[in-house]
């Protein structure tokens, strides 16, 4: 089996996302061949390279690709396609955009978030919020899949792949490419954290948000969520959101704090190691799922977390 | 300016799912069935460009049973023009409604098409970056904000690391995201006006669209369940536990 991988970057670093999607590819076993489609992206061909079980890195460089919009790297990966029996990516924004533009442009049904790899042409898939896990099977000759990266582990370093500089075909301009409004920090990336601290609406405000969930973040190394409530209400950006339609985590510890626990936030972080749940309201659903609950005041239940655990790491 | 909103029929947001002991799928009988939350936020969006003098026409269309005209009906009730009903017992995958939908549009002509980014009961975010690939379109996906203005769409759109622009020449594909706008609720005398509004029904099968699905579900099961914890009665005793187990 012959596999591509799309690579999922900023032209300078290689996501961890993409890692975990070659452990799935991995799993589908055979060749496996890294895409990286952008603009001055040789240091994330090289990166990728390095991974274990990389066959061969592609690397297209050009402006077209700079920002990995849907319609020139879909025209891409279709123009490559009839070499590979699989075409995976990373269920992230970007592979979430063009990948089923690949599929239909193959005329073939795409398999979004595997979860797991059951054979060559059949999968594991959440629906229904993840509260329904269907096994399908392709009867398509190419698999076009997406890959929910929680569900796997990162590949390995220790690879020394051979990387090719391709061109890829050149197609209409339909999208341009405007601006971007990066949310910056300095904490871990949400998804692949080891440790997530999340603030729903019951924090009130965007300045409590950071006041009380900021600094017990840092004691932790952790990273921010925030149910779809408290992006909602304006206390934290779209980019924390945890849930069905945001973003899926799966940390060794979650802390939901103040967060009542919907199914659509639960489909995100279900799979978390250790679910700690702080909430005033003791018949909050959160706690059914919470590995250790805590009925208490989340004002000043959270600073006095992160004073005792300041005061445990000295 | 005429917009197309697909709409699908979905189970809804709030019922307590079940699943059929032999894994053979959802049990879906007698379940309340409501439109998917994010079509819901995509006709809001076509309302407003329609009240805005952007958009003449707003058009509907649900790909789906007969009693999806109940959901086409809601959104004729929160003020879309007119529905069309594609009749079907068996659902599609969404390439089989992307290439029914491209078979709409080729009548319709519409200079958007506004789709939710994914429906709550398949969740597979596809419909609207396929239909754009069949119609060699220019796609916006997980959309925040929509302007129109000298014959392009300006959509800021939810990513990963924030937020992102994009200008997109019409006609052309946006998927919403939930943050797009609030939905009004239909009044009374909306809801009456709506069963008069014009509403067409065609048969799927008379399209002559090869639907058949390309992927069979082997198994449907419950996710590994979680079992309560214990609860603590202070701070220091939470901190003693995440201590005992190891992750911090």
């Amino acid at each position: 089996m012959a596999i591509l991988l799309l690579a999922e970057h900023d032209n300078s670093t290689l996501a961890d996302a993409t890692a975990r999607a070659l452990t799935a590819a991995l799993q589908l076993g055979g060749d496996i061949h890294v895409l990286v489609a952008g603009a001055n992206a040789r240091s994330v061909a090289e990166e990728a390279a390095r991974l274990e079980g990389v066959a061969k890195v592609l690397l297209a460089d050009a402006p077209a690709y700079e920002h990995q919009l849907a319609e020139p790297v879909a025209a891409l990966l279709v123009a490559l396609a009839s070499s590979y029996d699989a075409v995976l990516a990373a269920s992230t924004a970007n592979g979430k955009s063009i990948l089923p533009r690949v599929a239909a442009l193959l005329d073939v049904m795409q398999i979004s978030d595997i979860v797991s790899v059951e054979g060559p042409k059949t999968f594991k898939r959440p629906t229904y919020a993840g509260n329904a896990i269907q096994t399908v099977q392709s009867a398509d000759p190419i698999i076009v899949a997406t890959v929910r990266t929680a569900a796997f582990q990162s590949a390995r370093q220790g690879g020394t792949a051979a990387i090719e500089a391709i061109t890829g075909p050149d197609s209409a301009l339909l999208a341009e490419f405007v601006e971007n409004i990066s949310v910056k920090s300095d904490r871990p990336e949400l998804v692949g954290a080891r440790v997530v601290v999340s603030g729903g609406r019951a924090l009130g405000s965007a300045s409590e948000f950071e006041r009380l969930l900021l600094p017990l973040a840092d004691q932790l190394g952790a990273a921010v969520g925030a149910s779809r409530a408290a992006v909602d209400s304006g206390y934290a950006p779209n980019t924390y959101q945890v849930g069905q339609t945001g973003k899926i985590v799966a940390p060794e510890l979650y802390i939901a704090a103040g967060i009542s626990g919907a199914i659509q936030h639960v489909a995100g972080m279900k799979d978390a190691k250790i679910i700690v749940a702080i909430n005033s309201d003791g018949d909050a659903p959160i706690f059914q799922i919470a590995d250790y609950g805590l009925v208490a005041d989340i004002f000043t239940a959270l600073p006095e977390l992160e004073a005792t655990l300041k005061a445990r790491a000295r | 300016m005429k917009i197309l909103v697909p709409v699908k029929r979905v189970v809804d947001h709030t019922v307590h799912l079940r699943l059929k002991a032999d894994g053979s799928g959802v049990d879906l009988a007698n379940l309340k069935m409501s439109i998917n939350p994010f079509d819901e936020v995509a006709v809001e969006e076509a309302l407003r460009l329609r009240e805005a003098g952007v958009a003449s026409e707003v058009v509907v269309v649900s790909v789906g049973p007969g009693r999806a005209e109940e959901t086409l009906r809601h959104a004729l009730a929160m003020g879309a023009d007119r529905g069309l009903l594609i009749e079907t017992e068996t659902m599609p995958e969404p390439l089989g409604i992307a290439k029914t939908l491209k078979a709409v549009i080729a009548e319709e002509a519409p200079q958007l098409v506004v789709l939710g980014k994914q429906a709550i009961d398949d969740d597979s975010n596809q419909t609207g970056q396929m239909l754009a690939a069949l119609l060699g379109w220019g796609q916006a996906t997980f959309a925040s904000k929509v302007v129109i203005a000298d014959g392009r769409a300006v959509v800021t759109r939810e990513v990963d690391g924030g937020l992102q622009t994009l200008s997109l020449p019409l006609p052309a594909i946006v998927t919403t995201d939930l943050r797009l706008n609030t939905p009004r609720y239909a009044t009374l005398p909306n809801i009456m006006k709506s069963k008069k509004k014009p509403l067409d029904r065609r048969a799927l099968a008379d399209l002559g669209i090869d639907v058949a699905p390309r992927l069979t579900v082997l198994k449907t099961e419950a996710p590994a369940s979680r079992k309560a914890g214990v609860r603590v009665n202070s701070v220091a005793e939470l901190v003693d536990k995440l201590g005992e187990a190891g992750v911090i």
